[in-house]
């Protein structure tokens, strides 16, 4: 095949630069596999490892310090057949930490090139995620405070299934990228160069020192055994295909009357582990089988097993048009939590209003009408309070009503979860 | 009429699916979380992507590549993803990659609170990207504006080749409402116009009227370039000036000169009013609500409500504050999007009134507004 070097733009590096070196070892893998330039796509960002794409006759993406990584992982994707060559240095390494990461437990099939030259070459020669702390740098005296970190080692513990850690100056690295490329599924190879232009002109770096420090370190040359498995977007696909259309959202027909004419507002006050939320949703579609309309607002802790939970619901004749709780018609206090939550509400309350109080659960002085229920000697469970309230207002036909209430349930759930609840409803007496 | 219970980011995510949304790459964030939670129901069995990444800058630039690589794609989150989208926010507008971005506004500043809505971004969705382009933010009042304005900014990304917002609410994204889908409208989609699969291919030569560069995706026959530096018709960096500042001033223009075609907007204008409201999003409901009752006791007040914000309908809201002798603008932050007025109005005096405490604003609370300017 052909080479894929871009003869109008030819590679332009710093004189002695071992970019240049894995330039043309990278276009004499693309020749051996036998790649046309739209086969490949060259993923870059900043730094002199974003000079890679346009010195090749290649798709091209050229983006943001250190974010090639999260281009490549949605170009493969919609482009499977696509081979997904990304290249970043050190820099990059270490500003896009959390792709790198990311793109190993991933498995997307591309692969990733770190021009590894021990500093940010172009803005300077500060230290890097991998400047050895005696290395004198463009950052003063910072690199001695910091540790380097061993990007082979960290790729292949973040599962990478082939890693290679190794020499610009291997005598065989266009054949290891080709392997590389060629592997299905992440690759990463940790390429050790040097910067002429910046970190050899004050530190010793030569091909020898750096096969002497390769050498030191445990070998990483190719596949992770215990890294081995199936590619992202082949196991995205299969599992994908077994996935169920969703159906379609429930309508819901308008078959009964409700009990009043008039907009009512509603606030659940009660307690994680009541389903407030769930019998919120329930009174709604309850309301809307008789034509109302319906809205549900929610509040709860972010530790969503313990604390408030408060559900504000509006069923009205009329569009809604504005939904927050401007003058509740009907609070149901089931605990504490979620009573002190809206105190100020429910002593603004007047005659008109209804308070529904589980027995037990204290309330502020209100002008409401208050209707007490003990739920628990009537052996309705916590879980069950929230449901069983509903049931308590059909049952005094406020809001709703029982037709309407059971209609929802049976919208709502199925099987034995349905029947429980129906049983609930029909034994709580108000 | 049947009716079915759904919340704004659910109709969002339906939207999408309706207007040829195929990828979608998020980080769960509240109050945005159920687009995701949408989304990754919707797409594998249509045979679209879902990813989840590792965070909101990754989700972005998954979303980038896999644009360019041909499919119509959304992200979304809340103010505090807005942040970490804003390099790849500048990438999109700067590169031209079509990209719908969904902002369920949350109460900030920051992290500020997770469960509580604000209108507090809405400057932000305009100006927060380096350069300062243009950008077009639309504006849902309810879940069938989530609906159907979703399927808009699809739309519009793919005519224009840029980032189109839908700036959200909490109060709208997670509300949920009946609804009657039957009624709701799935505009004309729109496909990104593409050019010959004929080498050379220059990715940024746009088209002569529409200002906008004809696309072939990355992967295809045809070699594509792509790059976020500054750039000439190749694809190649470019430092001639003059060059540089006719292309930024195109980026601009492409999407302005449209806008009397995707100005939407809802006009309630009362007879005898002598005073017009002005608002936007879910604050348009309370208004709606205010003006209602203010007709009841006599007190005809006329009400507009946006729903492009940006570009700023500039020629709409010069024409319909005409005749009116007072402009109340009323916005759940603490003065934003009454500057664009202020400024489009020059002159003439528009009162304000903005609340952002993590509640919304009522209609009792902009009838005294209304009764006491």
């Amino acid at each position: 095949m052909a080479s894929l070097i871009n003869r109008n733009r030819p590679p332009a590096y710093c004189p002695g630069c071992s970019h240049e070196t894995v330039t043309k070892a990278l276009d004499k893998a693309f020749q051996a596999l036998g790649l046309e330039g739209n086969q490949v796509v060259l993923v870059s960002d900043i730094g002199c490892s974003g000079l890679f794409d346009t010195f090749f006759n290649t798709h091209a993406f050229h983006g943001l310090h250190g974010r090639a990584l999260t281009y490549a992982t949605g170009i493969k994707p919609a482009q499977p057949h696509l081979t997904v060559v990304v290249t970043m240095g050190d820099g990059g390494l270490g500003i896009g930490g959390a792709h790198v990461a990311s793109a190993c437990r991933r498995n997307v099939d591309l692969t990733l090139l770190i021009l590894n030259n021990f500093n940010y070459g172009m803005t300077g020669g500060q230290c890097s995620f991998t400047t050895p702390p005696d290395a004198v740098v463009g950052s003063g005296f910072l690199n001695r405070l910091e540790r380097p970190m061993d990007a082979a080692e960290l790729v292949r513990a973040a599962g990478a299934p082939f890693v290679s850690r190794c020499s610009s100056y291997r005598k065989d690295l266009p054949d290891k990228i080709e392997e590389a490329i060629g592997f299905n599924g992440f690759s990463v190879m940790d390429i050790w160069g040097i910067c002429t232009g910046r970190y050899s002109k004050r530190n010793k770096l030569t091909p020898s020192t750096i096969q002497e420090s390769l050498c030191a370190l445990p070998p990483l040359d190719g596949p992770v055994q215990c890294n081995l498995r199936e590619e992202y977007g082949t196991h995205y696909r299969r599992v994908a295909a077994l996935e169920k259309k969703p159906s379609p959202p429930r309508a819901i027909e308008p078959v009964f009357e409700a009990p009043g004419a008039a907009r009512e507002e509603i606030v659940l006050l009660g307690s994680a582990g009541q389903r407030i939320l769930t019998a919120g949703e329930i009174l709604c579609m309850a309301g809307m089988t008789a034509g109302l309309r319906a809205s549900q607002k929610n509040e709860y802790n972010i530790t969503v097993l313990r604390g408030p939970s408060v559900s504000e619901l509006i069923l009205s004749p009329e569009d809604i048009v504005f939904t927050g709780i401007e003058k509740p018609t009907v609070m149901v206090a089931l605990a504490g939590e979620g009573v002190a939550r809206r105190k100020a509400l429910l002593s603004s309350l007047d005659e008109s209003a209804l308070v529904l109080r589980l027995a037990g659960v204290d309330i502020p002085p209100t002008d409401a009408g208050v209707h007490t229920v003990d739920l628990k000697s009537q052996g309705v469970r916590p879980p069950d309070f929230a449901l069983a309230s509903l049931a308590v207002l059909a049952k005094l036909e406020r809001v709703v009503n029982l037709p309407m209430l059971k209609a929802a349930v049976s919208g709502r759930f199925r099987g034995p979860v349905a029947e429980e609840a129906l049983s609930i409803i029909d034994k709580v007496n108000p | 009429m049947a009716m079915t219970f759904m919340e704004g980011n659910e109709a969002i995510g339906l939207g999408a699916l309706a207007a040829g949304c195929r990828f979608f790459a998020g980080y769960p964030i509240t109050p945005a979380t159920t687009v995701f939670s949408s989304m990754v129901r919707l797409l594998p069995p249509a045979g679209g992507i879902c990813l989840q990444c590792e965070d909101e800058i990754a989700s972005a630039g998954a979303c980038l590549g896999a644009s360019m690589a041909g499919l119509k794609v959304m992200t979304a989150t809340s103010g505090p993803g807005i942040s970490l989208y804003s390099e790849h926010i500048s990438f999109a507008i700067g590169s031209e990659i079509p990209i719908v971005i969904v902002d369920v506004q949350r109460l900030g500043p920051s992290t500020g609170s997770a469960t509580r809505g604000a209108d507090g971004d809405v400057q932000f969705l305009r100006w927060g990207s380096s350069g300062g382009i243009p950008v077009i933010v639309l504006a849902p009042v309810d879940v069938r504006d989530c609906y159907e304005l979703t399927v808009h900014a699809f739309n519009l990304a793919e005519e224009f080749r840029c980032p189109v917002f839908v700036a959200s609410n909490k109060e709208i994204g997670m509300t949920r409402e009946s609804v009657d889908m039957d009624s709701w409208i799935t505009p004309p989609l729109v496909e990104r116009k593409t050019a010959p699969e004929q080498e050379p291919y220059l990715p940024f030569r746009s088209h002569a009227e529409t200002g906008v560069p004809p696309f072939l995706p990355i992967g295809g026959k045809v070699l594509v370039r792509q790059t976020s530096s500054t750039h000439g018709e190749d694809g190649f960096i470019t430092i001639d000036p003059a060059l540089i500042e006719a292309d930024r001033r195109r980026l601009g223009d492409k999407v302005t000169k449209g806008l009397s075609r995707f100005t939407f907007f809802e006009d309630l204008p009362a007879e005898g009013a002598d005073t017009l409201l002005i608002t936007y999003g879910v604050t348009a409901r309370a208004a709606m609500a205010a003006v209602r009752n203010l007709q009841s006791c006599g007190r005809p007040v006329s009400l507009m409500v946006l729903k492009t914000l940006w570009p700023v309908p500039e020629a709409l809201i010069r024409k319909k504050t005409e005749g009116y002798a007072r402009i109340v603008v009323v916005e759940m932050n603490l003065g934003q999007y009454v500057r664009e007025i202020r400024r489009v109005l020059g002159e003439r005096t528009v009162e304000f009134f903005g609340k952002m405490n993590g509640d919304l604003i009522s209609p009792a609370t902009i009838e005294e507004v209304i009764k006491n300017g």
